[in-house]
């Protein structure tokens, strides 16, 4: 499904992915941990077509589709998702809004006929009960006034909506309390644990691992993979530490 | 008995800024005398007309307690130009809400000044621009409060999006105040799209247009809120900002 090879990318200019590989194949659930200012979100950014993360080096595909020659949204139409780490703000444009836009752009594109205003609606309300947020707050401006765990949660509805094929998924877990991890791991796993899709789940603890139970776990250091391992790896890293377990 | 009006200069304050060759063709601009009697409201939508030159020259006069809501679409047009004068009774309330929309080598100005003559007189004024190409606009604001006007209220908020560093916002709020008591409010920015925000709404597969055109309608629309005819102004102003995308 995402295969990255040899990775290079700077920010300002400054060197921050240092020929990172990964390959995940469809059906997979990988997470990445690793210490703060590795280059887990320059990854997520990076694939994601951030203005800004230049790649210097390297490739990654998608379903063997160059994803860094595409622009961001058709790297969305491709069938990329982005969980971001800190969802932005965007006064005055209501979620329902752009959401319908926005999976209507990526409809078109794979020439599929957009929904209608009742369709999307339907279908938002499905997923928004889904992850347990008030419908209602899809009709406020985008992120506006909503809390750390309830923005970590739209983003999931919108993932639930938009219906991606890989997701990245970038410290979706913190500020979350601890019933919303729970909904959100379930959303995660309702969503996204399918024969055809993977996810890349970013994360500093277990605790989101409880849920989502991911086939490969990965530490981020100095902007390579350093060490591989499966679920249990994330509890040895919990135990241990970085410095003991990726040195 | 009136004589004629000599074109301006750019040492007059008020056409600093203006495309005084294009004001030339619509020179002088007559007066149009708008008066509110006591207790009474009325509202005034500008629009655009297709027109080329615009040059408006509104004179309001509100009596004690009477009302006044004037909305604009300063667009369409190779020079627009929108002056107002204001005289606010007691307790009188005027609301401006204006948008300006340039993409080439618009000359868009709006030229406001609002007299509090009187106690207790509330004025709001929201203007929102956004320029591409190498469109001008300009927004000069005063606000006086006479002597005695105690209790006045004025706030002026003043927002110019460039899309290119060819363009250029102007804008000068400026307050005149000779009461005590008195709440003056201007601010003023000058700013880009915010390019997290675009790539926010890009990564989940808005083309650049589209998260664009949201972006900047919903900045528009701040200058449009709580107009009686807000469906018309926002459909001429997201009609205006096709054009700049
Ligand atoms: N705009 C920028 N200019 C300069 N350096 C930057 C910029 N953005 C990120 N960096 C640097 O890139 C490095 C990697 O940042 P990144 O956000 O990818 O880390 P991370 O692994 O996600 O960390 P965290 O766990 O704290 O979220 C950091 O050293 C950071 O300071
Ligand atoms: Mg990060």
């Amino acid at each position: 499904m995402l295969q990255i090879t040899d990775l290079h990318a700077t920010v300002a200019d400054k060197p921050i992915l240092k020929g990172l590989s990964l390959t995940i194949n469809a059906g997979e659930i990988h997470a990445i941990m690793g210490p703060n200012g590795a280059g887990k979100s320059t990854l997520a950014y990076t694939l994601g077509g951030r203005p800004g993360y230049a790649v210097t080096g390297g490739t990654a595909e998608l379903d063997g589709q160059d994803l860094l020659a595409l622009e961001p949204h058709e790297r969305a139409a491709a069938g990329l998702f982005l969980g971001f780490q800190y969802p932005v703000e965007i006064p005055g444009v209501s979620f329902v809004q752009f959401l319908r836009e926005s999976l209507n752009s990526q409809r078109r594109s794979r020439g599929q006929e957009p929904l209608s205003g009742g369709e999307f609606l339907k279908l938002a309300r499905e997923k928004a009960g889904l992850l347990k947020l008030d419908m209602d707050m899809l009709t406020r401006p985008v992120n506006v006034g909503f809390s750390g765990g309830e923005k970590k949660r739209a983003e999931m509805v919108q993932m639930g909506i938009l219906d991606p094929k890989f997701a990245v998924l970038d410290e979706t877990d913190s500020g979350l309390d601890i019933d919303a991890l729970r909904i959100c791991g379930e959303g995660i796993n309702a969503i996204m644990r399918k024969p055809d899709k993977a996810v890349l789940l970013i994360t500093h603890y277990q605790r989101l691992l409880d849920y989502v139970k991911p086939d490969f776990v990965h530490v981020l250091a100095g902007g390579r993979i350093v060490r591989t391992g499966g679920p249990e790896l994330a509890l040895q890293l919990e135990e241990e530490g970085y410095e003991a377990v990726a040195a | 008995m009136s004589a004629v009006l000599p074109l301006p200069t750019r040492k007059d304050e008020d056409f600093r800024y203006s495309d005084l060759a294009a004001l030339a063709g619509v020179w002088p601009v007559a007066r149009e005398e708008i008066h509110v009697a006591a207790g009474g409201s009325a509202s005034l939508s500008l629009l655009p007309d297709g027109g080329d030159t615009v040059a408006r020259h509104l004179v309001i006069t509100l009596d004690d307690g009477a009302q006044f809501d004037l909305r604009a679409l300063n667009a369409g047009h190779a020079f627009g130009r929108i002056a107002v004068d204001v005289r606010l009774g007691r307790a009188a309330r005027f609301t401006l809400g204006a948008a300006q929309l340039g993409h080439a080598g618009e000359t868009l100005e709006l030229v406001t000044e609002v007299t509090h003559a009187e106690p207790d007189a509330v004025s709001r004024q929201v203007v929102r621009s956004v320029l591409g190409g190498r469109a001008t606009g300009t927004y000069l604001g005063r606000v006086a409060v006479a002597r005695g006007a105690v209790g006045s209220d004025a706030d002026q908020s003043v927002r110019a999006m460039l899309l290119d560093r060819t363009a250029t916002a102007n804008a000068r709020p400026e307050l005149e105040i000779y009461a005590d008591d008195v709440k003056c409010a201007h601010g003023c920015a000058v700013g880009e799209l915010d390019p997290a925000g675009l790539f926010y709404l890009q990564s989940r597969g808005l083309p650049p247009p589209l998260a664009k055109r949201l972006m900047l309608q919903a900045f528009v629309a701040e200058a449009f809120v709580g107009a009686a005819d807000e469906d018309a102004l926002s459909a001429a102003a997201l009609q205006a900002l096709e054009a700049l995308l």
